[in-house]
């Protein structure tokens, strides 16, 4: 395509020599950004451990309230968008328009479907009262896995399970905000690419918001097995 | 020969109220920041004077004690967050990076402005709260206190710190990437003047370490507006976990203020002895190896919180380690001093001030990283004395130093030799009047957080009071003759001093783009011999 050797010298901001360094600063600047987001979730990380440690069988009855279905198929399409971004990422360094927004949208839709999904999740737990909160109510023993060995450890204190929602709800409510930015920002990539913005030479913002993209994955790569999983075979 | 400015600077390219608001360049957004912490700086100042005021007679007389509560938080806030901790980089970094690596700008100019702009929404949020009614939890904001108990303004203050914090992470953000791709040609790593190592190991703690307290600022207000119960030992929580969660980042925080800082002394000394940095990359790696081990001594302040006593002793023993990169900079300084020829013009003053009372400060802090010492020592005036002479005796004694040494570079202006010298002297006997008196109260037991204390402890709180108004004109006095001279000051030449550095050879004031043609690097750092 004629285009992709057309020089855009639009796009090299006036502080840069070249666009290879502005490239490699941006690529840098989503770099150190990303680590300033993982210490912020490592806040929380953190907690999770701590209280998971504390009231181990609360957070096993909470984590068995969870639908592992939902969560389960959310977690391949996150996975699946994650592919479809790198395709972007790759058509837009050989750049090829039309899969540039081909894949673009597709990773933006699968991030769709994922807020869909957790949307549904959030309802039920509305529904169930599992809301943390005025709201919140837990008692149905039968949910509560029965454990042996330890005296009085059938029971299962409603307030710590609620503690466990308080941290699923900052968790994954944390993650779907940026899940949330993430769909926007590849929105207005999508326009940028329609119009024909980007080229083989330049294709910056598409590669480091892919690089956030991949990021937001791999929390949730993390979040599945903490909140979901641990402690499910009880 | 006088020397004469360049027709067209970065000052006047441009007039008017939105050239300076919509503006990109470092320069000018480095001095808007100048103008907001300024402003901070005389807020945090006037709650210090009523603080001081009320401690000058034993009894609470002035203020009730919940007023005094609020007074020594909303110092604590706005000095701290809202004045230290930007105060050297994003005023002198901001302006100086760029010029000192041979870049036009930083690499991320917009977020630059933008991250000004969020330093300012968080500052309204606060402000607000101080004037609504103000905060009360110290500027700690210890749970279960500040989540259950105080009815004070502790949502505004948390969010406008939240706020606050994220344009902290954007100029740490902003400093990393242009102190790697800017640079130009020949300025490799070890030809960087010391000034932007520092600022390259402070971005590194304000980019690992300000994340944690924003995520620890909205679970404390999660838990204040809607009970989570994870600081609220009455709901299963746990209120060390805020402990932690807070001195993880407040102690890297310290050296987010003292880092850069050192970096300036390094630029002062070098320049006013007329010679390269004793063990220049000691001095570098000192600055990486602080902000590296200052990730691992926040339980120093958990001592008597009921942490393990293995953990303490852990703790302890770190504490001890960080001092090691702390005194290898002190020792090369002096080191480079010897057989210098040393001029003792206005910066130079403030370097030799910082060099004395850091280490005053430094030392006291083994003092107290010492856990038997510190059963005895903790929350007392001895704690208050030891961060404010590292704070206020290191911090802002560089920041002035500074500021004078640059200042033709800012202005293009001499400021007034006299007077300033006369200024240095005033806040040297200023300090130390104010705060030695506070290590003495605090040996013998006054604890701080007090509005009134017994007879006995009021001969030394009247010195320290005493002390504080002469500080105070100290603080003043530059901030007239400096506005003064940007008139009246004699013209700078582009290398007044001279020293060494790129940025003394662009003109004073420099261009917008900063230098004519983009500098091409040959010789070391501080090579005063190949550059005449
Ligand atoms: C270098 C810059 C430093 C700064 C700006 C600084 C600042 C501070 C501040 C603000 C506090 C009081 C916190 C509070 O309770 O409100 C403090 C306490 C403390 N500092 Fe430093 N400090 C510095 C260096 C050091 C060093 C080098 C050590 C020891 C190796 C140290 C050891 C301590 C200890 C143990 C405490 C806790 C005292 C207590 O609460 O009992 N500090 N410091
Ligand atoms: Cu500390």
């Amino acid at each position: 395509m004629a285009e992709n050797h057309a020089m855009t010298p639009h796009a090299l901001a006036h502080h840069f020599d070249s666009l290879d360094q502005q490239r490699e600063a941006g690529t840098l600047g989503m770099w150190v950004f990303l680590i300033t987001e993982i210490m912020f979730f490592g806040g929380l990380f953190l907690t999770y451990i701590l209280y998971r440690s504390k009231f181990p069988h609360e957070f096993v009855a909470g984590s068995h309230a969870l639908d592992i279905r939902l969560g389960a198929f959310n977690t391949a399409v996150l996975i699946g968008s994650s592919l479809t971004m790198a395709l972007a990422v790759y058509y837009s360094q050989v750049g090829s328009r039309r899969l540039l927004v081909t894949y673009l949208t597709l990773t933006m839709l699968l991030g769709l479907v994922f807020l869909g999904v957790k949307g549904i999740e959030y309802t039920e737990k509305f529904e169930h009262h599992h809301f943390p909160g005025a709201d919140f109510q837990w008692e149905d023993p039968a949910q509560a896995p029965a454990l042996d060995g330890n005296p009085g450890a059938g029971k299962v204190d409603g307030r710590h399970v609620e503690m466990f929602y308080w941290i699923y709800f900052a968790m994954t409510g944390l993650h779907a905000l940026h899940m949330i930015i993430g769909a926007g920002l590849i929105a207005v990539l999508i326009v940028l690419a329609v119009r024909g913005r980007f080229t083989a030479e330049y294709h910056m913002p598409v590669e480091i918001t892919g690089l956030y993209w991949h990021f937001v994955d791999i929390v949730w790569i993390f979040l599945f097995p903490l909140l979901y999983l641990i402690g499910r075979h009880e | 020969m006088i020397p004469k400015q360049p027709r067209t600077h970065y000052l006047n390219i441009s007039y008017g109220f939105k050239s300076w608001l919509f503006t990109t360049d470092h320069k000018r957004i480095g001095l808007l920041y100048l103008v907001s912490i300024t402003l901070f700086f005389f807020v945090g100042g006037a709650f210090a004077t009523i603080i001081r005021l009320e401690l000058a007679t034993p009894q609470g007389d002035l203020v009730q004690a919940e007023t005094y509560n609020k007074l020594f938080t909303m110092h604590g806030v706005m000095m701290i967050f809202f004045f230290l901790i930007p105060a050297v980089p994003a005023v002198l970094g901001n302006f100086l990076i760029p010029l000192m690596i041979g870049a036009k700008d930083v690499a991320f100019p917009r977020l630059n402005l933008l991250s000004w702009y969020i330093f300012n929404l968080g500052a309204l949020f606060t402000i607000y709260a101080v004037v609504s009614g103000g905060v009360d939890t110290g500027w700690t904001f210890y749970t279960p206190y500040s989540t259950t108990y105080s009815n004070t303004h502790v949502l505004a203050t948390g969010v406008g710190i939240f706020i606050t914090g994220f344009s902290s992470i954007l100029t740490g953000l902003n400093f990393i990437v242009t102190i790697h791709m800017m640079r130009a040609p020949g300025m490799n790593w070890f030809r960087l003047p010391l000034f932007v190592w520092a600022h390259y190991a402070t971005s590194l703690i304000q980019v690992l370490g300000t994340p944690v307290i924003a995520i620890t600022v909205l679970l404390l207000a999660f838990e204040r507006v809607v009970r989570i119960g994870i600081f609220d030992p009455a709901l299963g929580g746990d209120p060390v976990l805020f402990q932690h969660l807070f001195w993880f980042y407040s102690h890297p925080a310290v050296y987010i203020m003292v880092l850069p800082a050192m970096g300036v002394v390094s630029e002062l000394v070098a320049a006013f002895t007329r010679k390269s940095i004793f063990g220049y990359d000691l001095v570098a790696f000192a600055s990486i190896a602080i902000a590296v081990f200052g990730f691992l001594v926040w339980g120093h302040h958990l001592f008597v919180s009921g942490q393990s006593v293995y953990a303490g002793m852990i703790f302890s023993f770190l504490s001890y380690a960080v001092a090691i990169p702390s005194a290898v900079k002190v020792f090369n300084w002096t080191a480079t001093l010897y057989k210098g020829s040393v001029s003792y013009q206005t910066p130079m003053l403030y370097a030799f001030g910082f060099i004395g009372l850091f280490t005053i400060g430094g030392l006291t802090g083994l003092f107290l990283a010492a856990m038997g010492l510190d059963i005895h020592l903790t929350d007392t005036y001895f704690v208050v004395a030891h961060f404010h002479y590292i704070m206020v005796g290191g911090t802002i004694m560089a920041y002035l130093g500074g500021l004078h040494y640059w200042w033709p570079k800012i202005s293009g202006r001499m400021y007034p030799e006299g007077w300033a010298k006369l200024g240095a002297l005033i806040v040297f006997v200023g300090f130390n009047l104010t705060f030695f008196p506070q290590f003495l109260l605090g040996y013998m037991g006054m604890p701080r957080r007090y509005h009134a204390y017994p007879e006995e402890f009021q001969v030394l709180n009247v010195m320290s009071s005493a002390g504080a108004s002469i500080l105070a004109v100290g603080y003043i006095l530059p901030m007239v003759y400096l506005i003064w001279s940007m008139r009246y000051g004699p013209i700078a030449s582009s290398n007044p001093w001279p020293a060494t550095g790129l940025e003394w050879q662009t003109s004073s004031p420099p261009p917008t783009e900063n230098f004519e043609e983009i500098p091409v690097v040959t010789w070391e750092a501080y090579e005063f011999a190949g550059q005449e």
